[in-house]
C-alpha cells in the first residue's frame, strides 16, 4: 500500500468519524423523544389537561402548570420586548462609539452567559425581596425579563446593522428625520430577524426552571393565576417536582408533562426557523 | 451589585480562608462547615465529564459540516441540532435519571443511583452543539485560499482540515470551548436531578457528587429561612460562580475578539 491510498482511508475514516458524530447527537435525541412518548404518551387526555394538581398521580394534571407557562410567557413578552428592542436600536443607532459603547457591549455580552440561576438569585433579592412581589407571577416574569434581554438586545443590534447602509440614505436623502427613518424604514426590513431573536429567547425562558426555584414558586399549587400578584408554577417546575418523586406514578406523569413543554418550545423554535428562512429569501 | 452585598454579609460572619479551604460543606446540619472546596470539585468533575463528551462529538460534527457534508445535507441539519440545543434542561435532567443511569447500572452495577458519569454524560449531549455550531463558524471564516492553497500541494481533505484549517481557526474553537466550560458550570437542573444532593471530595464519577448550582437550588427549594446564615450561604456560592463563569466568558470574548482583527 502506498502512502495516497493510506492518505485517502485516513480521510474517508474522518469522513465517517464525522457522519457519526453528527448522526449520534439526533440518534440521542430521537431515542429521547422516542422513550418520553412511549411513557408519556399514555397519560395524555382532556382529563390531564384541565385537572388541578394532586397527592395521587393518576388525578393529578397540569392545569395550573401550563396556565402558568402562558401567564409567564405572556408577562415575560410584554416586559422584555420593548426595553430590548428600544436598548439594541439605542446601542446600535444614537449611541456614539467609543470606549462606553466597547464596554457596554462587552457587558451585554458576557450577561448572555451568566448562568440563569444567578438571575434567580438577583431576581430573589431585587423582586421578590425589595420589591415585596413575593412568590408571585410578576416576581418570577421580571426575572424570566431580565435573563432574556441580553438575548433581544443582541438579536436587535444584529438586525439593524443587517440593514442595507443605502436604504438610510435614501430615507435621509428624502428629509426624513433619524426616528422616521428608524420607524419607517430600519424597523421594517429587520422585523423577521428580531421577531426571530425574540421567540428563540421567549422559548429560552419557558423552559427555564432553576431561577423560578430560587425565587420561590411553588410546584404545589392548587388554583389557576387570575392575576400577575398571585402565586404560580410553570411546567418546568412541575416536572421537576414529579421526578423527585418516588412513586412510579409520578414519573409517568413527568413524561407525559414533558410532551406538554416540548410541544410548546419545539413549536416556538419551529415558527423561528421558519421566519428566518422568509427572512433570508426576502433578502436575496 | 446585591450578590456582592449579601456575600459580604455571610463573609463577616465565615472567614474567607475558610470558605476556600475547608473540606466539608455542611451548613445545613447542626454541625456546620463551610469549605466550597466539595461544590468546587463536584462541579468540576461534572463539568469535565461533559466537556470529555461533547468536544469529540462537537469537533467531529463541525470538521464534517463544515469541510465534507454538501450544503442540501447541513441546512437540513443545522436547525435539528438547534432543536438539540433548544431542549429545556429540565428534560435533559429527566433523560439523565430514567434513561442513562440505568443503562449504566446495567454495565456498572456499582455505581448509584445518582451519580456524576451520568450527569456529565447528558451535560455532554446538551452542550455539544454549542461546540459544534460555533467551532463550525470558526471553521468556514478560515479563507479558501488557504485551502486551496493546501489541496494545490496535493494534500487530502484530513491533512488540510488538521494541518491548515484548525490551526487557523484555533482561537475561534478554544473560544467555543470557554464558553462551553462555562456553560457546564452554570448548569443547574441536569445535576440537580441526576448527580445528586451530597457534597463530597471525591473525584469518583461514579458516586453522587452536588455542585454549585445544585446546592443553591437544595437550600431555595428548601425550608430555610430568609436572612439566616444558612440562607446567605446561596449568596456566596452563587458570587463564587459568577466569578467563574464571567472570567471564563470574558476569556471566551477576548480571544474571539482579538481573533476577528486577524482576518479583517
Amino acid at each position: 500500500m502506498n502512502n495516497a491510498t493510506t492518505n485517502r482511508i485516513k480521510d474517508n475514516l474522518l469522513k465517517y468519524f464525522g457522519i457519526v458524530c453528527t448522526l449520534s447527537g439526533l440518534i440521542v435525541l430521537a431515542i429521547f423523544i422516542i422513550d418520553i412518548l412511549i411513557d408519556g404518551v399514555q397519560r395524555i387526555d382532556w382529563e390531564f389537561m384541565v385537572s388541578l394538581p394532586s397527592r395521587f398521580p393518576e388525578k393529578a394534571g397540569v392545569l395550573t402548570a401550563w396556565t402558568g407557562t402562558l401567564w409567564i410567557l405572556f408577562l415575560t413578552a410584554i416586559i422584555a420586548i420593548p426595553l430590548g428592542i428600544a436598548a439594541g436600536i439605542y446601542l446600535e443607532e444614537y449611541s456614539k462609539k467609543g470606549r462606553l459603547a466597547n464596554l457596554l457591549e462587552i457587558n451585554i455580552a458576557n450577561l448572555a452567559g451568566v448562568p440563569s440561576i444567578i438571575y434567580g438569585i438577583l431576581g430573589l433579592e431585587i423582586f421578590v425581596r425589595r420589591m415585596n412581589f413575593g412568590g408571585s407571577l410578576l416576581a418570577g416574569s421580571f426575572t424570566l425579563a431580565l435573563l432574556i434581554l441580553p438575548v433581544i438586545i443582541v438579536a436587535t443590534r444584529e438586525a439593524v446593522k443587517a440593514v442595507p447602509k443605502t436604504i438610510k440614505e435614501a430615507s435621509f436623502a428624502l428629509g426624513a428625520t433619524k426616528w422616521q427613518t428608524i420607524s419607517r424604514q430600519v424597523l421594517p426590513a429587520s422585523a423577521s430577524s428580531i421577531i426571530t431573536g425574540i421567540i428563540l429567547a421567549l422559548s429560552r425562558a419557558v423552559g427555564e426552571t432553576a431561577p423560578l426555584i430560587v425565587i420561590g414558586a411553588l410546584a404545589y399549587v392548587p388554583f389557576v393565576a387570575k392575576t400577575p400578584m398571585d402565586e404560580f408554577t410553570v411546567l418546568p417546575m412541575q416536572i421537576f417536582n414529579w421526578v423527585s418523586r418516588p412513586q412510579h406514578g409520578f414519573i409517568i406523569n413527568a413524561a407525559a408533562a414533558i410532551i406538554v413543554l416540548l410541544c410548546f418550545v419545539f413549536v416556538m423554535n419551529g415558527l423561528a426557523v421558519y421566519l428566518r428562512n422568509r427572512g433570508q429569501k426576502k433578502i436575496q | 451589585m446585591v450578590l456582592t452585598v449579601e456575600a459580604i454579609a455571610f463573609f463577616k460572619e465565615v472567614s474567607v480562608i475558610d470558605f476556600l479551604t475547608d473540606t466539608q460543606w455542611t451548613p445545613l446540619f447542626s454541625e456546620k462547615h463551610f469549605g466550597i472546596l466539595p461544590l468546587l470539585v463536584g462541579t468540576f468533575l461534572t463539568t469535565f465529564i461533559a466537556i470529555m463528551v461533547a468536544f469529540p462529538i462537537g469537533m467531529g460534527t463541525a470538521i464534517y459540516l463544515s469541510e465534507y457534508a454538501p450544503t442540501s445535507f447541513r441546512k437540513t441539519i443545522k436547525p435539528l441540532l438547534e432543536l438539540l440545543a433548544a431542549v429545556p434542561t429540565v428534560v435533559y435532567g429527566f433523560f439523565a435519571l430514567m434513561v442513562v443511569t440505568p443503562f449504566l447500572q446495567k454495565i456498572i452495577p456499582s455505581i448509584s443511583g445518582f451519580n456524576a458519569l451520568s450527569a456529565g454524560i447528558v451535560m455532554g449531549i446538551m452542550i455539544f452543539p454549542f461546540i459544534s455550531s460555533m467551532s463550525e463558524d470558526a471553521l468556514h471564516a478560515v479563507p479558501k485560499s488557504l485551502r486551496e492553497a493546501a489541496y494545490g500541494m496535493g494534500s487530502t481533505r484530513l491533512q488540510t482540515v488538521f494541518k491548515v484549517t484548525i490551526p487557523s481557526a484555533s482561537s475561534g474553537i478554544t473560544a467555543s470551548i470557554i464558553l462551553a466550560v462555562s456553560r457546564a458550570i452554570g448548569e443547574t437542573m441536569i445535576v440537580t436531578i441526576a448527580a445528586g444532593q451530597m457534597p463530597g471530595l471525591t473525584l469518583n464519577p461514579l458516586e453522587p457528587v452536588q455542585t454549585i448550582t445544585a446546592y443553591i437550588v437544595q437550600v431555595s427549594s428548601g425550608d430555610v429561612p430568609f436572612g439566616s446564615l444558612e440562607h446567605s450561604t446561596i449568596f456566596a456560592a452563587g458570587i463564587s460562580l459568577f466569578a467563574l463563569t464571567f472570567i471564563l466568558n470574558s476569556i471566551s470574548f477576548w480571544i474571539n475578539k482579538k481573533y476577528q482583527q486577524q482576518y479583517e
